[in-house]
Order: C-alpha cells, then sequence, then structure tokens
C-alpha cells in the first residue's frame, strides 16, 4: 500500500465542505422539484381543464313563449340559468364517452348534416324526413326547463325546439298506434363505445302516446338559441321534462308508432332500477340512491327534488290512476 | 442512511399535491360544473390509490430485495387515511349539511355508502396504532395481525366504487384487478418461504 504524501493533493483541489453540501442541496431540491412537478402534471392529465367554446349556429326566428300563458303551461321556468359552459361539459352521452367530463372533447368533430329522421310504423303517411326540412315542420321555440338526471344532479336549460305532437301529426298515426318508440343513430365509426362499450346499442327509448302528445315534450334542435352542440345530442333529441333525463335520448335516426310497450335501453340494463316511466319522483328512490334531493350543479348543498319535476300540474293526469311505485 | 429521510419529504409533498391543486382550484372556481361531485369523485379515488400502493410497499419489498422502501409505508398508509377523511367530509358536508339522522337514513337505505363508510371506520384504529409506540405496546406479531385489515378495507373501498357506478365497470374492475394481484402476491410469497426452493435455483455468484 502506497500511502501518499498529504503535499501530493494541493489544498486548493479538495472540494470545499460548503461548495459540497451546496450541490447536494441543489440535486434535492432539483430533484423535488422534478417529482412535484410530474405529480402536478399527472393530476392535470386526469383532470384536464374545459375546452374552450365552440361556436355553434344561431337558430333564426325563435319564438319565445308568451308571457302570460309560460308560467301555467310550464314552457319556461323562473330560476337561474345553468351556464352554457356548464350544459356542455357535464353530459350523459355513452356512446361517446362514460366520463361525463370528457364527452365535449370525445364529441368534438361529431358531424351531424346529413342526417335524416325516419318516422314509421301504425302510420298513414310514414315519412323520412331530412334534417333541414324537421326544421322546418314547425316554428322553433324557446323552452327553459329544469332537467333532472337520475345520478340526483339538475340544470336548468333553455331549449330551442318544437313540439313532438307536431311531428305525430305529420304523419298521422292510426288508432292502433299506443306508443311511441325512439331509437338513437348507430355508428360505431363516429360513436367510439360503439364498439363493446357498457350498453346494448343503438340506444333506445319510449313513450306513451298521450305523454309523447304532451305539449311539455319537445324535439330539441338547439340551445341558448344555437344549434344543440354534438355532446348535447345533436341534431335532434327528445326533452321530456318531467322524466328522469335518460328518457330524453339524444341524435334520434327513428321513430316508431307501435302497439306495444318498447324496450328501453336502461330498463334492459337494470330493469329493477329503471322503469319505463322513469317520471322524476323524490317519493320513489332508485335502489342505490335517493332521489329525495338532488345537486343544481355549481352549487355546495343539496335542494328538494320536485314531483314531475315540478310540472306535477301540467302532467300529473297522465298518472291519475296508476300506482307511481309500481310503474317508476 | 440520512437519504431516506430526504426521500420521505419527496413522497410527503408529492402525496400533498392533489390536495394543492384542488384547493386550488376550489379558490378559483375551477372544480368543474358539479364540484361536489368532483370532489367527492376525486377524494375517493386518492384514497384508493393510496390504499393500493400502501398495499404494494410489501410484496415489492419482498419480491425486489430492496428493504428500505418499507420506510414509506407508514406514510402512505396515514395519506389513504387521510384522503378518505376528506372522501368522507364530502359526503357529511355537501351531501348531508352535516345531519345526523339524515345521514343515518341515508347510510342504512344504500348499502354502497355503509360498505364505504365501514372501510373507511376500519382505517381509524389502523392510523392510531401507526406509531412506533403501538407497535410496542401491541407487540410485533398482534400489530401486524390487525394492519391486515388493510386489506380488508381496500376490498370494501373496491366493492364500493363498483356498486355505485351505473354500467361501466371498467375502472372498478382495474382497481379489482390489481387488488387481486397484490393479495396474489402474498400468498405466493408466503408459500415460496415455507417451502425454500432446491438449491440448484440459487444463482452462484
Amino acid at each position: 500500500m502506497v500511502i501518499k504524501k498529504p503535499s501530493d493533493i494541493k489544498s486548493s483541489e479538495i472540494t470545499d465542505k460548503k461548495v459540497y453540501l451546496a450541490r447536494r442541496t441543489f440535486m434535492r431540491g432539483a430533484l423535488l422539484t422534478a417529482t412535484t412537478v410530474t405529480t402536478g402534471y399527472l393530476y392535470r392529465y386526469l383532470n384536464p381543464p374545459t375546452l374552450p367554446r365552440i361556436e355553434g349556429a344561431k337558430i333564426a326566428d325563435v319564438v319565445k313563449p308568451a308571457p302570460e300563458q309560460a308560467a301555467s303551461s310550464g314552457f319556461t321556468v323562473n330560476e337561474k340559468l345553468t351556464p352554457f359552459e356548464s350544459i356542455t361539459n357535464y353530459n350523459n352521452f355513452y356512446e361517446f364517452t362514460t366520463d361525463k367530463r370528457d364527452v365535449a372533447r370525445v364529441s368534438r368533430g361529431f358531424v351531424s348534416r346529413p342526417w335524416s329522421v325516419a318516422v314509421e310504423g301504425l302510420v298513414n303517411k310514414p315519412k323520412v324526413f331530412d334534417i333541414d326540412d324537421l326544421l322546418k315542420l314547425a316554428p322553433q321555440e324557446e323552452r327553459i326547463y329544469r332537467f333532472r338526471c337520475v345520478e340526483g344532479w339538475s340544470m336548468v336549460i333553455p331549449w330551442v325546439g318544437f313540439p313532438l305532437s307536431k311531428l305525430l301529426e305529420a304523419v298521422e298515426p292510426n288508432s292502433s298506434a299506443r306508443y311511441v318508440a325512439f331509437e338513437t343513430l348507430y355508428d360505431p365509426k363516429r360513436f367510439p363505445e360503439q364498439n363493446g362499450g357498457s350498453l346494448d346499442w343503438p340506444y333506445v327509448e319510449g313513450l306513451r302516446m298521450d305523454e309523447a302528445m304532451h305539449p311539455l315534450a319537445i324535439l330539441a334542435t338547439g340551445l341558448y338559441g344555437e344549434a344543440l352542440p354534438p355532446q348535447d345530442g345533436a341534431p335532434i333529441r327528445l326533452i321530456v321534462p318531467w322524466k328522469y333525463g335518460f328518457k330524453s335520448i339524444k341524435s334520434i335516426v327513428k321513430i316508431s308508432l307501435v302497439r306495444d310497450q318498447p324496450k328501453t335501453t336502461w330498463n334492459i340494463q337494470a330493469p329493477s332500477e329503471y322503469g319505463f316511466y322513469s317520471n322524476v319522483n323524490p317519493n320513489v328512490d332508485h335502489p342505490r340512491w335517493s332521489q329525495a334531493t338532488e345537486t343544481r350543479v355549481g352549487e355546495y348543498s343539496r335542494r328538494d327534488t320536485l314531483l314531475f319535476n315540478g310540472y306535477a300540474e301540467q302532467v300529473g293526469q297522465l298518472y291519475s290512476d296508476m300506482d307511481l311505485r309500481v310503474n317508476f | 442512511m440520512k437519504e431516506i429521510k430526504f426521500y420521505k419529504v419527496v413522497v410527503f409533498i408529492n402525496s400533498l399535491v392533489p390536495l394543492s391543486l384542488i384547493a386550488w382550484d376550489w379558490y378559483r372556481k375551477q372544480l368543474g360544473v358539479n364540484p361536489v361531485e368532483f370532489l367527492t369523485r376525486t377524494t375517493g379515488m386518492l384514497t384508493l390509490i393510496f390504499l393500493l400502493v400502501s398495499l404494494a410497499v410489501t410484496p415489492l419489498r419482498k419480491i425486489s430485495g430492496v428493504q428500505w422502501i418499507i420506510q414509506f409505508r407508514r406514510m402512505l398508509g396515514l395519506y389513504a387515511f387521510f384522503y378518505g377523511f376528506l372522501h368522507f367530509m364530502t359526503y357529511i358536508w355537501f351531501d348531508r349539511q352535516f345531519h345526523l339522522r339524515s345521514t343515518v337514513q341515508d347510510v342504512y337505505a344504500r348499502p354502497f355508502i355503509a360498505i364505504g363508510m365501514l372501510s373507511f371506520f376500519l382505517m381509524i384504529p389502523l392510523a392510531i396504532t401507526s406509531t412506533k409506540g403501538w407497535i410496542k405496546r401491541l407487540g410485533g406479531k398482534r400489530w401486524a395481525l390487525l394492519h391486515k385489515l388493510a386489506y380488508v378495507s381496500a376490498i370494501g373501498g373496491v366493492v364500493h366504487f363498483w356498486m355505485l357506478v351505473k354500467s361501466d365497470t371498467r375502472l372498478p374492475i382495474k382497481f379489482a384487478f390489481a387488488l387481486a394481484l397484490l393479495l396474489g402476491s402474498r400468498f405466493v410469497i408466503q408459500n415460496m418461504k415455507k417451502k425454500p426452493p432446491p438449491r440448484t435455483i440459487i444463482p452462484t455468484t
């Protein structure tokens, strides 16, 4: 073993202890910063901010409900409107994705022209309507409705649309037609989750004839005066404000008048949880959660849910002879 | 090893990042369209993630032979408890408005909440007995047995998550799979200990 004389290493070459410690502090600081930033980015990646708004086409000549009839008809409700950003960034549209916050992004670029809606079944004049003809079928009206999701959240939405009854009258249902069946577009190229996914496709819904003819039931083509964005069911969807949101089927391509009660998607998925009627009812709980209260999106407390979503005066008589617990 | 103290700081700070961003987004009103649902979902997710990560420490240590990672286990477990507490509070505060009676009724009416709450309550004794003093008081073996409850809590947490989704079970299935893997690896490791492998397999270098 060679023992070097201390003089071999010049004292100037020995790293100063301060420098050595400073270097270690720097390395530690760098590591701490790098990992923290990475974790932060991971969180942001998993919880992305909402995308900037896309301006939709303005709908011309929207008729507002006359003030004197608006309140009693239920055509408008005197509550704070849910912002456009909220209505378009919180959607249940399982054909795109089951992540409500991500539907807006996934549905970007969804093409809803050309589009046609076939109205058929027990009618005298079956017809395939082009979407642009449908828009001219009746005046486009503004309807400000409460919207209550079965999950326990709600919004107030200024829809643009026309009564479903106008379309049904145009095809002349015959006397044996007792129900109306609706169907969403089936196109796995445009609806990615239709490749597999978690529901039976296409999405189907249905109404009883008297429900479908009710003036509150509309085919919506827009909201806030603009054409319906893809995530909200472009180009045309059903709105039945006294029922849970999933009844208001989106992106409709087929409407059939039928004799027997049609199958409905969520009822097929879980018959004990989602009935055919699915009227908003605070007294009949969903098996897995209470329906007594709801969160108006953006609020930090819950409010009482109203029977028929507050439209009891208008639609109550449709169900006067029914046990709403059995026919939930 | 003095380094370990520093790495503990790194893990500690990183585990606080989600909470800091949630608080920051809350402050600037950027928690999204339905903040209550977001808070509930995110804190619940973080609880499950920290539970699974804390449960992964022991199998990882045994498989990799890197002994010092055990030093992070307590902190990760306590973070699981901490985020679980926040999750519990979002429910008690925003969903129930601190109403005891309606909470009791709700827990009774909704089994998935009962299971979630039970899983959270199971973590309380684990958090309390996480100190060195308690390990001594209970004795290592009994302490280890008690802390097997972490698995029960994790199973309950995953079941709770599974029960509340409407139809898309893909994410809860991933959590369940990860948990099954962790549980399974324990059994494999335990069996390996009982029957030492034949000498020939042991690498000579």
